[in-house]
């Protein structure tokens, strides 16, 4: 069977989040009846979580969420992780065993922190450091995946509807003050479980609705830059984009998305001028990170959330608002249906970016 | 006849077999939550949702009446061919994509590309009205229909590519202010007395539908969008 990385899947899908501004945390089960109510937009072919704030008793460690194809991966795997972390912790991932979902990996967690020594051997920066070596795990060998590598956060995912994803990593048992969901609907797929979303790397997570026709000219250019674009999903050129110019270059969010959903050029000409100047720059400077071709993604971090479409608005998205409460999702009876009634409903437009963050307590 | 969508518990093909074999004429759906496709292709019933239907509401609709207390999803009336759908609310993306027949009344906002590919044919003619304003690529490849706009809350107009690609139809839309960045395309004028007359109907069944005073509306200024006679397709795709 042909994975990921060695066939290309064009993909429709569901999405949807609920982020508490207040910091305040609430279990996965709202997010699974959220994610449920949109079932059709998914075929079983992949569903999956990220939850922020989930871990907050090793909220100083880098969880690491890794699939393994064989015990062999696992104590290959485990021995390099040993050579550059000190691991505080690890267990299986629990999950409860779903009709429908079969053909389980071996689902491991590790919370870890880079050895000092080698860290410092390295004279890179700590972020740098794990984001160097999730690459090598997810590179070199072969039957082990590093699906999350965050802190305080975690993505679960797998191969099935959402709702049954979430009931199988027992997500009610978790709580977090941010989840986002994604249910699955390639037109073809080989099926397997790191090719689900959510897509992460550090504490970037990425769920996406949509089919970036940009993908080969993004990918060209973002692999200049050290990353590695293993899967051949537009989530995963996505989530390094993201990361390049956010974590690397420093961009705010709201330049990141005029980056990637950049105005037309004529609606720059008819800006104000510091503001055309700006734009001009960015599109120019970034021409190659420009998606073209529909989505609508959410991009969860610390502490935060931001949605976009493409800026032809060729996908759907609402956002509801009820006291500290967001609900982002792709149809508006995703939120209705845990949050009835609302203080605010609206669709953002193409290309807009919307974004919340935790309240500064 | 009531029917109670309890949540996610009805799956929209359970649930519109049963609209389609009922043999009553008054069907209401409670707690609607994103149900798809309801009422498609069915004519001569009347459908009442509470709640939030799901996308393609109307889909293929060939008569009666569908009202929505609430807001509808994407896709509403897509390829509508007659009868009525009624939203005390807003509406995504798409409504009433490639409709040729039939009306839409919608009280609040329309998504992105309302009414596009809409087409007429003899005495079959769409019309979509809607109560706040709407987002890019309104009417665009319209080919037919009327498309009234009534920007009730006096909004500046901002959708882009209003019309692109229009040979066909009539758009009207409520604005004080002219409008901007309209594609080579269209035409666009003060809608005059006759204009106003061809649409005063739809207007005033609007108002009754959702008690909004009709006079109000019609005395003030429109502007209505037309195809550009003139070489419209000049450039659109190559330097001809």
């Amino acid at each position: 069977m042909l994975i990921e990385g060695q066939v290309r899947i064009p993909s429709g899908c569901a999405v949807s989040s609920i982020f508490s501004r207040s910091g305040k945390r609430f279990s996965g089960e709202d997010i699974i009846t959220s994610i449920e109510v949109m079932h059709d937009r998914s075929n079983g072919l992949g569903g999956g979580f990220a939850g922020y704030g989930i871990y907050p008793e090793y909220k100083e460690f880098y969880a690491l969420h890794i699939f393994y194809d064989n015990v062999s991966a696992k104590h290959e795997c485990e021995e390099f992780l040993e050579k550059f972390f000190d691991i505080v912790n690890l267990s299986k991932i629990p999950t409860k065993k779903v009709k429908s979902i079969t053909d389980e990996p071996l689902i491991w967690r590790y919370f870890v922190t880079p050895l000092k020594t080698k860290l410092a051997d390295s004279q890179l920066e700590e972020n740098e450091y794990v984001v160097k070596q999730v690459f090598r795990v997810n590179t070199n060998i072969k039957g082990a995946y590093i699906f999350s590598s965050g802190k305080n956060m975690g993505i679960f995912k797998a191969v099935g509807f959402p709702e049954e994803v979430g009931r199988f990593y027992k997500l009610d048992e978790y709580k977090g003050y941010f989840w986002t969901a994604h249910g699955r609907y390639p037109t073809n797929t080989p099926g397997w479980w790191g090719g689900a979303h959510p897509f992460g790397l550090l504490d970037y997570s990425i769920v996406h609705n949509g089919e970036i026709s940009s993908y080969d000219a993004n990918r060209r250019f973002i692999e200049m830059y050290g990353y590695k674009c293993t899967l051949l999903t537009d989530t995963e050129v996505i989530t390094y984009m993201v990361d390049y110019l956010v974590r690397r270059q420093k961009l705010s969010l709201e330049e990141t998305a005029a980056v990637i959903a950049a105005p037309f050029w004529m609606t720059i000409e008819n800006m104000p001028e510091s503001e055309r100047k700006k734009h001009e720059y960015l599109r120019n400077r970034f021409s190659s990170l420009l998606i073209t071709g529909p989505f609508s993604i959410l991009l969860g971090f610390e502490g935060g959330i931001m949605a976009l479409n493409d800026r032809l608005k060729l996908r759907s998205m609402v956002v509801g608002e009820k006291d500290d409460n967001v609900y982002i999702a792709s149809e508006e009876c995703a939120i209705r249906v845990i949050a009835p009634v609302l203080d605010k409903l609206w669709a953002p437009k193409g290309g807009q970016p919307v974004i919340f963050t935790k309240d500064r307590i | 006849m009531k029917i109670d969508c309890q949540k996610y518990g009805v799956h929209f093909k359970d649930l519109n077999d049963y609209i389609r074999n009922s043999l009553e004429k008054r069907i209401d759906l409670e707690n609607c939550i994103g149900q798809r496709y309801i009422g498609a292709a069915i004519s001569g019933k009347e459908i009442y949702i509470n709640g939030t239907p799901g996308n393609a509401l109307g889909a293929y609709l060939n008569g009666g009446k569908i009202t929505v207390y609430g807001n509808a999803q994407d896709a509403t009336g897509d390829t509508m061919n007659d009868g009525e759908i009624i939203v005390h609310g807003s509406v995504g993306d798409a409504l009433g994509y490639a409709m040729r027949g039939g009306e839409i009344y919608v009280k609040g906002d329309s998504g992105y590309r309302t009414g596009i590919h809409i087409k007429e044919y003899a005495e079959k003619k769409p019309v979509i009205v809607v109560g706040g304003v709407f987002g890019s690529f309104l009417g665009e490849y319209m080919a037919g229909g009327i498309i009234v706009i009534l920007n009730l809350n006096n909004c500046e107009i901002v959708g882009n590519f209003i019309g692109t690609g229009m040979h066909g139809g009539k758009i009207f839309i409520r604005s004080e202010k002219p409008l901007k960045n309209l594609p080579g395309q269209v035409s666009c004028n003060v809608a005059s007395k006759e204009d106003l007359e061809e649409i005063k109907r739809y207007i005033c069944k609007f108002s009754s539908v959702f008690s909004i005073n009709c006079d109000i509306i019609l005395n003030t200024n429109f502007y209505v969008l037309k195809q550009n006679e003139k070489n419209p397709y000049k450039k659109l795709y190559a330097a001809n």
